[in-house]
């Protein structure tokens, strides 16, 4: 479960990206967090991932408390969360299967555990049989699916999906939305970033609306933008 | 951990040829460092063991004053025994010494009928440290009935100029290269670092922890400070080698005694390693240390 409980975050140089932010995503949600750029979506990430600590209030990620969370400890909050970016982040001079084995690698898991893990997630992305190739070597779409794949390997009880449909076409971002929503019909929670509002309208999920820092719209259903926005 | 051991030196081998002329241009420098430091460390080690040698060998001689009785000669020895740095005291009678001139010199019985009252008697006097030996001198000097010392000065002198200086340029030199490699080898792991900083943000944000994000790197620093240290230490085989063929080949240096490589290549070896692994994981622990506020 994640909650964050009145949380402000201002950076160093004074910007104030959240100004008491509260809400609460239960285990197994599908939630989009919407809203424009600067809004502060991005903050909230950085805070899940324990990038950032609040400057006040209270961040709960799968029962760490992130605000009070030692440093040795947040390898172990993002070990319950697989991150997905906009621009993919694969390693190009790694095979498909090297970045998942990279991955898996890093949480410690074996040699058998890796060979056996990643052709079942790559089947369950629907990339069959690209282990041995390159990132350079596959479309935009297939590239995501990798990232989701590498996000899912070490069995994340939450996904965070950082604008994961910024860099594709609409019928190949429709392909990845859906495959988010399978993966959380299999039980993981999933919070995609997004201000991709004609995509957010195709499924009746939970929008969250962030603006100026903090929270102006929760519901389910469709992603609201004011007139002077649209 | 244990079963990612062979994951880091896989990675650590890889980013070593990733970055090869790097990699290749920081063993260079680490093993003309290493040789540098090895070659001025022998070299006091070896004007060390000279020293030594001298100290076993060079022997203060003290003549004593012709008028005394040969009583008044011996019952100096107390006194000379007392000194500071004074190791050993042997005294010598006339006689002795004639019969070891006789020794030395009388290939032809020229001097078989020699008078031992042209000799005087002396004491053999051994030194503690040489660094001492005027201090020492000027002692024996003071006793009443020594009139006469010959003792080499010059040569221990040089032994002990040559020991000194090759002992301060090489704790300067192995200070400055020390760190000169250290941030070399922390340059070239950097790169290899600036290049993998976004692998290394993706592995932080899976859940890697600090210790799994370091150790390919930490590997790579170690193999590159251990093949430095692999090939300094057979460079300075090969020149030591050279140079004590040379030392013993020549005419005016042959008064200097060369420590063999074979009896000293163990500590040579351990040092040589010991540098290269400090300089190594130094190295690459001080380049990945910024990388890792992920």
């Amino acid at each position: 479960m994640i909650r964050l409980t009145d949380v402000v975050k201002t950076y160093e140089n004074g910007t104030d990206a959240l100004q008491g932010v509260s809400f609460e995503i239960e285990d197994g949600e599908f939630v989009f967090l919407v809203g424009p750029s600067g809004s502060g979506k991005s903050t909230i990430i950085k805070l899940l991932t324990g990038e950032v600590i609040p400057t006040s209030g209270r961040v709960m990620v799968n029962g760490f408390s992130m605000s009070l969370i030692a440093e040795r400890q947040i390898p172990l909050v993002r070990r319950t969360i697989g991150t997905i970016f906009q621009d993919f982040r694969l390693i190009p001079g790694k095979t498909v299967f090297d970045n998942l084995a990279l991955a898996m690698h890093a949480v410690g898991a074996t040699r058998r555990e890796i060979q056996s893990r990643i052709p079942y997630v790559l089947e369950l992305v629907g990339l069959e049989g690209v282990e041995k190739r390159y990132p350079d070597e596959l479309s935009g779409g297939e590239q995501q699916r990798v990232a989701i794949a590498r996000a899912l390997v070490n069995n994340p009880s939450t996904i965070v999906a950082d604008e994961p449909t910024g860099n594709l076409d609409p019928a190949r971002s429709l392909e990845i939305m859906t495959l988010l929503e399978r993966i959380n019909a299999l039980g993981a929670t999933v919070i995609v970033v997004t201000h991709e509002k004609g995509l957010v309208d195709q499924f009746d999920k939970r929008v969250i609306m962030i603006e100026n820092g903090a929270i102006v719209g929760d519901r389910v259903g469709t992603y609201e933008v004011k007139e002077n926005e649209a | 951990m244990k079963h990612n051991f062979g994951f880091f030196i896989r990675e650590g081998v890889g980013n070593m040829f990733s970055h090869g002329f790097m990699s290749f241009a920081a063993i260079g420098i680490t093993v003309a460092c290493l040789v540098i430091m090895g070659t001025f460390s022998l070299v006091a080690y070896n004007a060390n063991e000279n020293l030594k040698d001298l100290q076993r060998e060079n022997a203060v001689l003290a003549f004593v004053d012709e008028n005394l009785s040969d009583e008044e000669a011996r019952g100096l020895q107390s006194q000379l025994e007392k000194l500071p740095n004074v190791t050993s005291c042997t005294f010598v009678s006339r006689e002795e010494a004639r019969d070891s001139y006789i020794e030395q010199y009388d290939e032809d019985d020229l001097y078989s009928d020699l008078d031992p009252q042209i000799f005087r008697h002396r004491y053999v006097l051994k030194l503690g440290n040489l660094e001492q030996m005027s201090k020492t001198v000027q002692a024996v000097q003071g006793v009443e009935g020594i009139v006469k010392i010959r003792a080499d000065e010059d040569i221990s002198n040089g032994f002990l100029t040559v020991r000194n200086i090759a002992g301060v340029i090489s704790i300067t030199l192995i200070a400055i290269l020390l760190i000169v490699s250290v941030f070399i080898i922390s340059n070239t792991i950097k790169l290899t670092t600036f290049d993998r900083k976004d692998d290394i943000a993706i592995m932080k944000m899976v859940g890697a922890t600090d210790g799994f994000v370091r150790w390919p790197f930490v590997y790579e620093g170690l193999l590159l400070g251990i093949l430095s240290a692999a090939f300094a230490f057979g460079f300075q085989w090969l020149l030591y080698r050279a140079i004590a063929e040379g030392v013993e080949k020549s005419d005016t240096l042959q008064l200097l005694r060369i420590v063999p490589f074979e009896q000293i290549y163990v500590p040579v070896a351990i040092a040589f390693g010991a540098v290269g692994v400090f300089v190594g994981v130094g190295g690459s622990l001080t380049a990945i240390r910024k990388f890792l506020r992920v």
